[in-house]
């Protein structure tokens, strides 16, 4: 394994039942990537990222993170090596204020208690545009905002790696541009990011690889238009040809 | 690693508040009447006040630990009999029957109560929500049914507990009183600074959701067992004083499971996830035992009326009203950000994002 791998899946599998949900899954992430994911609903995207954070165990496989063997440690501690995590549908601390929800990230996974831990939610708040809001009960949230909170919480761990699973999802056109420059922000200052995401001009344009999913399978992998314009991508995913430029052009 | 954030904390410095006016005054009252009351026997109290204090205070214990465990930390338990049983019994044990005397009894009988909870604990915590609740009922009449085959501990007959045994009825009485009052004043600050600390924020987390709790890094087993044993031995001290109140330790008083639906309505008159709330809930509870208990049945279907009402017309309790819905807090466990903020926007979010990703 190379030194600037980041994250190394390594022969991940998963079944709930007969379901599968991930088979034989292998593949990396350079430090300081940006990894798209994409795939019809059920193809196993949010599986594989609740298999990478430690939300659910593997039946098989491993996952080397930072070129450590994560595979049997707790999400908990996953959090604190440096894996953050949104998810599709934003799971708030709703009787929490949304400074003390992200004050659970920074205090927690981030390790920095008392005022550096009030600090880095703070800057995690700017960062997202959350300050505004900051003593809101995060369940009085909107849509937006609440995603915008994952983001912020995600953020306020002090990540090596994010998974983000979504995050565009549900938002307005008008809403897509500045998460996009928030998540642009983040690569720049050095965050690896590993992003689920059906909205796929948005996707397209900030990744640098691009990864199709299909029933817990790897169909494609590789430059984010190549993965979009094959065959069977387009036919197990899109159903149609997918016009990119004008999907980039919105 | 604060690879993105770095850059943003450098300009300012977040100021956060976790005390307020009120809950400095808060404080004051607090030490203000907890001294008059430790004096009381001197000078205002009659016996009879202060067995009726006692047993308030009692109240309050049980009430302020199943807040603990089910209003901040989301575990409904219905088995905290269970320690309260173990609680009653281990004083006796210890302090009469290994004749270690009352205040080593008193310790052991913590200690157990503890150890007892942490041993269960990982059994109980196999199961969630409505089955972890059912559960606890089912260990606590298994410990219940286990108690009773003990001969040493006067199987189902009960035992006496001897350790006041030369004490003048009053001295006794005073006594308990005293430790009653160190008791409450020992469990509420126990269970108001464990929620001011990095463990309470995780509490609360973990109850709103333990999914997301685990992935910002809250270890939720290890915090829920941290809630599971405080207010076990909390309600192992409510046991402890129980024995002292009756002199004698009947397994069918000490195990029933009134006293966790006592806990839930006192926590439920209160206000859930205050610490004033299970404060006034019993206060509450205790004048209506002391008012209609003596109508028998009827009593318990008043307090069921008086609990149904509560949770559909006053769901945060009677603290909710007293306190505006929370913006007065004697008892304060979170944070404010009061600073740097900038001008609230009344609809929506503020729209100033650009240039601030750097």
């Amino acid at each position: 394994m190379s030194e600037s791998q980041l994250l190394s899946v390594r022969g991940l599998s998963k079944k709930f039942g007969r379901v599968v949900t991930a088979e034989d899954v292998t593949f990396d992430v350079r430090e300081g990537e940006a990894f798209g994911i994409v795939g019809p609903n059920g193809a196993g995207k949010s599986t594989l990222l609740n298999l990478i954070g430690g939300v659910i165990d593997p039946d098989a496989g491993s996952i080397e993170f930072g070129g450590r063997d994560i595979t049997r440690l707790k999400a908990a501690n996953r959090a604190k090596v440096g894996i953050a995590r949104s998810f599709q549908i934003p799971r708030p601390f709703v009787d929490m204020t949304v400074f003390e929800n992200v004050y659970v990230g920074s205090s927690f996974a981030g390790g920095t208690r008392g005022q550096h831990g009030y600090d880095r939610a703070y800057a995690a708040l700017e960062t997202t545009g959350l300050l505004g809001l900051a003593e809101t009960p995060a369940g009085q949230l909107r849509l937006l905002d609440r995603k915008r909170l994952e983001l912020a919480r995600a953020l306020a761990t002090g990540p090596r790696l994010i998974l983000l699973d979504e995050i565009a999802g549900g938002l307005t056109e008008k809403e897509i541009p500045p998460l996009i420059d928030t998540i642009r922000g983040l690569l720049a200052s050095g965050v690896t990011v590993v992003w689920i995401e059906h909205i796929v001009h948005a996707l397209v344009s900030v990744v640098d690889r691009l990864m199709c999913l299909a029933e817990g399978r790897i169909l494609a992998l590789g430059d984010p238009h190549e993965v979009m314009r094959s065959p069977e991508v387009i036919e197990v995913y899109l159903g149609t040809t997918f016009d990119i430029d004008e999907g980039r052009a919105s | 690693m604060s690879l993105a954030l770095s850059d943003n904390t450098a300009g300012h410095r977040a100021q956060v508040h976790r005390s307020t006016r009120a809950s400095l005054v808060g404080l004051v009252v607090a030490v203000i009447v907890v001294v008059s009351l430790a004096y009381g026997p001197f000078a205002f109290l009659t016996k009879g006040n202060q067995q009726n204090l006692t047993t308030l205070f009692i109240y309050i214990i049980l009430g302020t630990m199943w807040n603990l465990l089910a209003g901040y930390a989301g575990m409904v338990s219905i088995g905290q009999q269970a320690f309260i049983g173990i609680g009653a019994y281990g004083i006796v044990y210890a302090s009469d029957i290994l004749g270690l005397g009352l205040w080593i009894g008193l310790a052991l009988a913590l200690v157990i109560s503890g150890i007892v909870a942490y041993l269960v604990s990982f059994l109980a915590f196999r199961l969630s929500g409505g089955y972890f609740a059912i559960g606890t009922w089912v260990i606590a009449e298994v410990i219940y049914l286990l108690t009773t085959q003990i001969n040493t501990l006067g199987a189902g007959a009960g035992i006496s507990f001897t350790a006041f045994r030369g004490y003048k009825p009053e001295i006794r009485i005073a006594v308990v009183y005293w430790i009653a009052l160190a008791a409450v004043v020992v469990a509420v600050a126990v269970t108001y600074l464990l929620l001011r600390s990095r463990l309470g924020a995780g509490f609360t987390a973990v109850r709103d959701d333990a999914t997301a709790a685990a992935t910002l890094g809250v270890n939720v087993t290890r915090s829920r067992r941290i809630a599971w044993v405080v207010a076990a031995m909390g309600c192992g001290l409510a046991g402890t004083l129980l024995a002292m109140t009756t002199l004698n330790v009947q397994p069918g008083s000490v195990f029933k499971i009134q006293w966790t639906a006592f806990m839930i309505f006192i926590v439920i008159i209160g206000g859930v996830g205050t610490i004033e709330g299970p404060i006034i809930g019993a206060i509450v509870f205790y004048a209506l035992e002391r008012y209609i208990g003596d109508v028998g049945f009827w009593y318990l279907v008043i307090l069921g009326i008086i609990a149904i009402a509560m949770v559909l017309f006053l769901p945060k309790g009677l603290w909710g009203l007293i306190s505006g819905n929370g913006r007065l807090r004697l008892f304060p466990t979170g944070y404010r950000l009061t600073s740097p903020l900038p001008t609230p926007i009344a609809n929506g979010t503020p729209d100033s994002r650009e240039g601030e990703s750097s």
